[in-house]
């Protein structure tokens, strides 16, 4: 993300150094995460959400249910909509204001790894074809900004999206009624991103702010449950080769598969 | 991208024949035929044009040029703004000539992948704008924008560490293939567009969008690359015709 520089340069040359020698200032391995905690259920009035504290960066997820037309190309199916917001209060880099390229980013990223993974049976989201369906708003909302919102957002969105209930309904006279009880919202894939900082010529998962802030490019892998890749980004004015896109490719797959043990048992 | 409506007309059955050439007679790892013309804009100080099957696209630079607002100017280098930007008819339904979401964050993506490639040190507070306009469209102008607004960057005589090329790789009906038309794009299993400088063997741009095995994805970034290589060969034969054409009109 676009930054000024703000950390120190001694500590930047710190940063860049020590991980060219395997090493991190916040004593991780190069592929090591942040402590990781979640929570589910945290929004009463949502029909699911998740706040996810990725080390010090915090990211809250929200998912509303409502209905409304389908897209006119795929009649029968339910809507998927992701939408990001770089709250001021997370960090002094933030403005209030619409969507910039970066929350507009964060929020295609997140939304590709759920899309293509097909994470939400959307045909099951359909109440009368070419009509009605049911459109699900994913709001990702980054309360504290410490570097890797990419995958910090992912997992919240998955946990929300798992701990979604919907209301359930009749259909009278064309009209959506809502009846007592809930279920659950039809998730059978568990995507997972994996975000990569190329520091020095070497990559690192999970970067923290200050990495960021020195890094030269990074790269997100989205790994499904099958193991297979179902969304890549590459960001930032730095470039990869090929072996380093190969590498991360295969750390991606390892590591995918820790953090959806602690996504899916939440 | 999921939002934008299909093609009329009838979708044929197969995309792919079993001898593997596909519906407009290409082979998997075939590009379409490409035209690329350098310094085709009078106004601007770089321009490329490209057409690549139904694919047409213009690039123009200006700069490096005083930055307005001047807050932004970045002390030690250029700020380089990027607007990748879709005419209302260059799909088969409307587009509001408002940006889109997509269109924003393209133009993210494509900055990135063009700011490796240029020696923005050396004009510290200036900013160099690089404008892509799509009049038609047809399934990768990301890539194909990217190609031609290095051109245009080299055009406008600004210091490059190399051309940048772009080309997507992706899986149609089980196959790889490459340089995906839009019907091919939406019929397919996945999407890899990538920008690649030859010399540094560096990647500049990598998206994905899809489903692909481990193996698969680098079987593409593999594909892509060397379709970025024929990419470069097109870049630098269309730099070297504007450049002949020249010399023989100052004779």
């Amino acid at each position: 993300m676009n930054i000024p520089a703000m950390v120190v340069r001694v500590k930047q040359k710190r940063i860049a150094e020590l991980i060219s020698h395997g090493k991190r200032l916040d004593e991780r391995g190069l592929d090591e995460y942040r402590d990781i905690q979640l929570e589910v259920g945290v929004i009463e009035r949502a029909e699911g959400s998740a706040r996810i504290r990725l080390g010090k960066t915090e990211v809250m997820v929200g998912v509303k249910i409502e209905t409304g037309e389908p897209f006119p190309d795929v009649p029968n199916e339910g809507v998927l909509t992701v939408n990001a917001e770089l709250v001021p209060l997370a960090s002094p880099t933030f403005e209030a204001g619409p969507p910039d390229e970066n929350s507009i980013e964060l929020a295609r990223i997140v939304d590709r790894g759920i899309r293509e993974s097909k994470a939400i049976t959307l045909e099951k989201l359909c109440i009368t074809p070419q009509k009605k369906v049911f459109v699900v708003f994913v709001d990702i909302y980054v309360l504290n900004h410490d570097g890797n919102l990419i995958d910090a957002s992912a997992m919240a969105a998955l946990a929300a999206l798992l701990n979604t209930k919907m209301f359930n309904y009749e259909l009278k006279n064309d009209e959506v009624q809502i009846k007592p009880g809930y279920t659950q919202l039809p998730i059978v894939n568990h995507p997972v991103a994996v975000t990569f900082a190329k520091i020095n010529d070497k990559i690192v998962v999970d970067p923290w702010l200050e990495e960021e802030q020195v890094m030269d490019a990074r790269i997100t892998i989205t790994m499904d449950k099958d193991d297979k890749v179902c969304a890549v980004q590459k960001g930032g004015y730095g470039y990869f080769s090929k072996e380093q896109i190969f590498e991360a490719a295969k750390i991606a797959k390892k590591k995918s598969e820790e953090l959806r043990k602690i996504l899916v048992k939440s | 991208m999921a939002k934008k409506s299909p093609e009329k007309g009838e979708k044929p059955e197969k995309l792919i024949n079993k001898n593997n050439i596909r519906i407009d007679g290409r082979k998997l790892n075939e590009l379409r035929p490409t035209k690329l013309e350098v310094g085709i804009l009078s106004n601007a100080d770089g321009s490329a044009y490209i057409e690549q099957g139904k694919n047409k696209i213009l690039a123009a630079v200006y700069g490096p040029k005083e930055l307005h607002p001047k807050h932004l100017a970045l002390p030690d280098r250029a700020l380089l703004h990027c607007r990748y930007h879709m005419a209302p008819f260059s799909v088969q339904e409307r587009k509001s000539p408002a940006p889109s979401r997509r269109e924003i964050e393209l133009s993210k993506v494509i900055r990135e992948s063009l700011e490796p490639s240029i020696f923005a040190e050396y004009y510290p507070r200036t900013s160099i704008d690089v404008f892509i306009e799509v009049l038609q469209a047809d399934g990768g102008t990301r890539c194909a924008g990217i190609t031609i607004a290095s051109l245009a960057l080299a055009d406008a005589g600004i210091p490059m560490r190399d051309l940048v090329s772009a080309c997507a790789a992706g899986k149609v009906e089980g196959h790889l293939l490459l340089d995906l038309t839009d019907t091919e794009d939406k019929a397919g299993e996945a999407d890899l567009p990538l920008a690649f400088m030859p010399n540094f063997n560096a990647i500049t741009l990598l998206q994905m969008d899809g489903k692909l095995t481990p193996d698969e994805f680098e079987q593409a970034v593999n594909m892509a690359v060397e379709g970025c290589k024929q990419m470069s060969t097109l870049q630098k034969e269309a730099l070297k015709a504007k450049y002949v054409v020249k010399e023989a009109n100052e004779e």
